[in-house]
């Protein structure tokens, strides 16, 4: 694969479409040449042997934590103060389906 | 005799308790300064000088009636926009949460406010703490106190700046590859990434988090100690927080690092480092023994592909975190309202955030998707594996690992913008914490052309007590934290 262009600009457009975001035709050019180049640089992580070796998620070891079923203070209605567009008590979406 | 604004969190705290001055007119000094400077220096998105003197005179008439008032009574504290403050807007310095006004208070503003603090705004920052410089903010760049042309190191700029600009007394940051240490750096301040699982993560915005930590910006060793003691120790609101109870810091601050044994890896004097750099750092190494410490040179062979693992990751996370964010529930919509709910969704991403952040979440999506997962993402989890490993080792035989903690020093604003991997390289020396969760704090250490550098000190895991300790010794026998911008 040519090394400068590990990525073509299709890909990025569709890498973008996946993660929800609008590309304009400007950005798709400069993205992909910037992606190219951030990708050829950390591609240098196979130059190390990782066989055998465990992958760390996280540093401490996780474990569920339970709390009692009691109630706590509730945000109430204010969490609905910030919503851009909503309905009575309804957070208002547009057309799903 | 020292004025109100330029004392720090332990003193003006205790003439507040003493009644030798009130918070009221304590507070009244430090928003004179914000007037007089933040207009060129940029440090704050929000002041909240209503609620904050408010604040004031309650703790003030608290004082009158003889109640006993917490560590931080009347203590001013800037605080970085990515940590929820109630009643507050918190905008991650983005379009997407530039009226956000979050609905709770983060765990370390509960305790903070607990100890009597007072809230006096909210700092600037790269965009949902993506960067090196301050620069990504959606409000506009913070500038370097020390040379306004420079940057203020990142992405806790504001915070730093404010500090240094004696605009507050003490900040808070938060630290994923460096966002704590580095501006601390590049502005002279002390400033502290404690281990993680240390400080509680409630409401702290998420962009890695699984290297992220809250952390103090302050003046003095002394106040970062006094601030930790205060925002540390466990929380049962976060799974990542360990079940350490807090503890008072401030008990291990002795001159006296005698028979410490101190680390310099030669990766950290490596290409790309500059001898501007290494020179104060190098001295500082003497200076320790000097004080009964001594040096050796270590290695940390992973140490080269930290940087790229790092990105990785924090990428990765990132995707995945960020993607709360359609402008649906909170957050910023766009205008035209049509069509399906994915591209109302596009539309909103591509408006509210900037093209840093977008970089990241598309590079992150990327390495997260199918075919390259393990390739990417994977593959550098298991390199974090083989840091941690390096690490380990080298601490069975020092107690502190010291370097710089920038490469190079601080640059133009505008300079390194448009090259995102040139800014990304920056991180080189801070991003080892973070992956291995060690604790690392930067503390002033000398100028080079008018310009400060910071040293960095890390230690091992939850011992916060020898970092300080050695940073209070240093401190004590140095000068460089009493000099004060040019404003």
């Amino acid at each position: 694969m040519d090394k400068s262009n590990r990525v073509p600009i299709e890909e990025v457009k569709h890498i973008a479409e996946l993660a929800r975001i609008e590309l304009s035709s400007q950005e798709e050019i400069l993205f992909t040449k910037q992606l190219n180049e951030i990708l050829d640089y950390f591609s240098k992580i196979n130059e190390v042997d990782t066989d055998d070796v465990p992958p760390t998620y996280h540093v401490i070891d996780l474990v569920n934590v339970y709390r009692e079923d009691k109630i706590q203070r509730s945000l109430m209605d204010d969490p609905l103060k910030n919503a851009p567009k909503k309905e009575n008590r309804y957070f208002k979406s547009p057309r799903i389906v | 005799m020292t004025k109100l604004y330029e004392m720090t969190a332990l003193e003006i705290s205790e003439d507040i308790r003493n009644q030798e001055v009130s918070a009221e007119e304590y507070l009244y000094s430090l928003f004179e300064r914000i007037e007089k400077f933040d207009g060129k220096i940029h440090a704050f998105i929000t002041v909240v000088k209503d609620m904050a003197l408010k604040k004031a005179r309650e703790i003030d008439s608290k004082i009158r009636k003889g109640e006993r008032l917490g560590r931080l009574a009347g203590v001013a504290v800037a605080v970085k926009d990515n940590i929820c403050t109630r009643g507050i807007r918190t905008t991650c310095s983005s379009r997407m949460l530039e009226n956000f006004i979050s609905p709770y208070d983060a765990t370390v503003i509960e305790r903070l406010k607990a100890a009597d603090a007072i809230i006096l705004g909210k700092t600037n920052m790269d965009e949902f703490a993506m960067g090196t410089t301050t620069e990504t903010s959606y409000f506009g760049a913070t500038h370097n106190p020390w040379n306004l042309s420079k940057v203020p190191g990142g992405s806790s700029g504001g915070s730093a700046a404010a500090v240094i600009s004696e605009e507050a007394t003490v900040a808070l940051g938060s630290d994923t590859g460096g966002s704590i240490r580095c501006p601390a750096s590049y502005c002279s301040t002390v400033g502290l990434k404690p281990t993680y699982g240390l400080v509680s993560r409630y409401g702290l915005i998420s962009y890695a988090n699984s290297l992220e930590q809250i952390g103090p910006l302050t003046r003095t060793v002394h106040d970062c100690a006094l601030l930790l003691s205060v925002i540390g120790g466990h929380d049962d609101k976060d799974s990542t927080s360990v079940k350490i109870s807090s503890k008072n810091y401030m008990s291990c601050l002795r001159d006296d690092v005698k028979g410490l044994k101190i680390g310099l890896p030669q990766e950290f004097f490596g290409e790309g480092v500059e001898e501007a750099v290494k020179e104060p750092i190098l001295d500082a190494a003497d200076k320790f023994e000097d004080l009964g410490a001594s040096c050796h040179e270590i290695s940390i062979p992973t140490m080269d592909y930290a940087l790229a693992a790092y990105y990785i990751i924090a990428m990765s996370e990132a995707s995945s975190n960020l993607a709360r964010y359609d402008g649906l529930r909170y957050g910023y919509q766009d205008d035209v309202y049509e069509g399906n709910f994915d591209v109302v969704f596009s539309k909103n991403r591509k408006a509210g955030f900037g093209a840093e952040v977008r970089r990241r979440i598309i590079l992150g999506t990327y390495a997260l998707s199918a075919g390259y997962f393990e390739q990417y993402y994977m593959k550098s989890l298991k390199i974090r594996t083989l840091i941690r490993r390096d690490f380990e080792k080298a601490f069975k035989h020092v107690d502190l690992i010291m370097g710089p903690t920038m490469p190079v020093l601080p640059f133009d604003i505008g300079e390194r913008i448009d090259d995102p991997l040139q800014l990304y390289m920056c991180d080189i020396l801070t991003v080892p914490a973070n992956l291995t969760g060690y604790p690392a704090i930067s503390v002033p250490c000398g100028f080079r052309n008018n310009l400060p550098v910071g040293l960095q000190i890390m230690g091992r895991p939850f011992d916060e007590e020898t970092i300080l300790r050695a940073a209070y010794t240093f401190e004590q026998n140095t000068n460089h934290h009493k000099r004060r911008p040019p404003l």
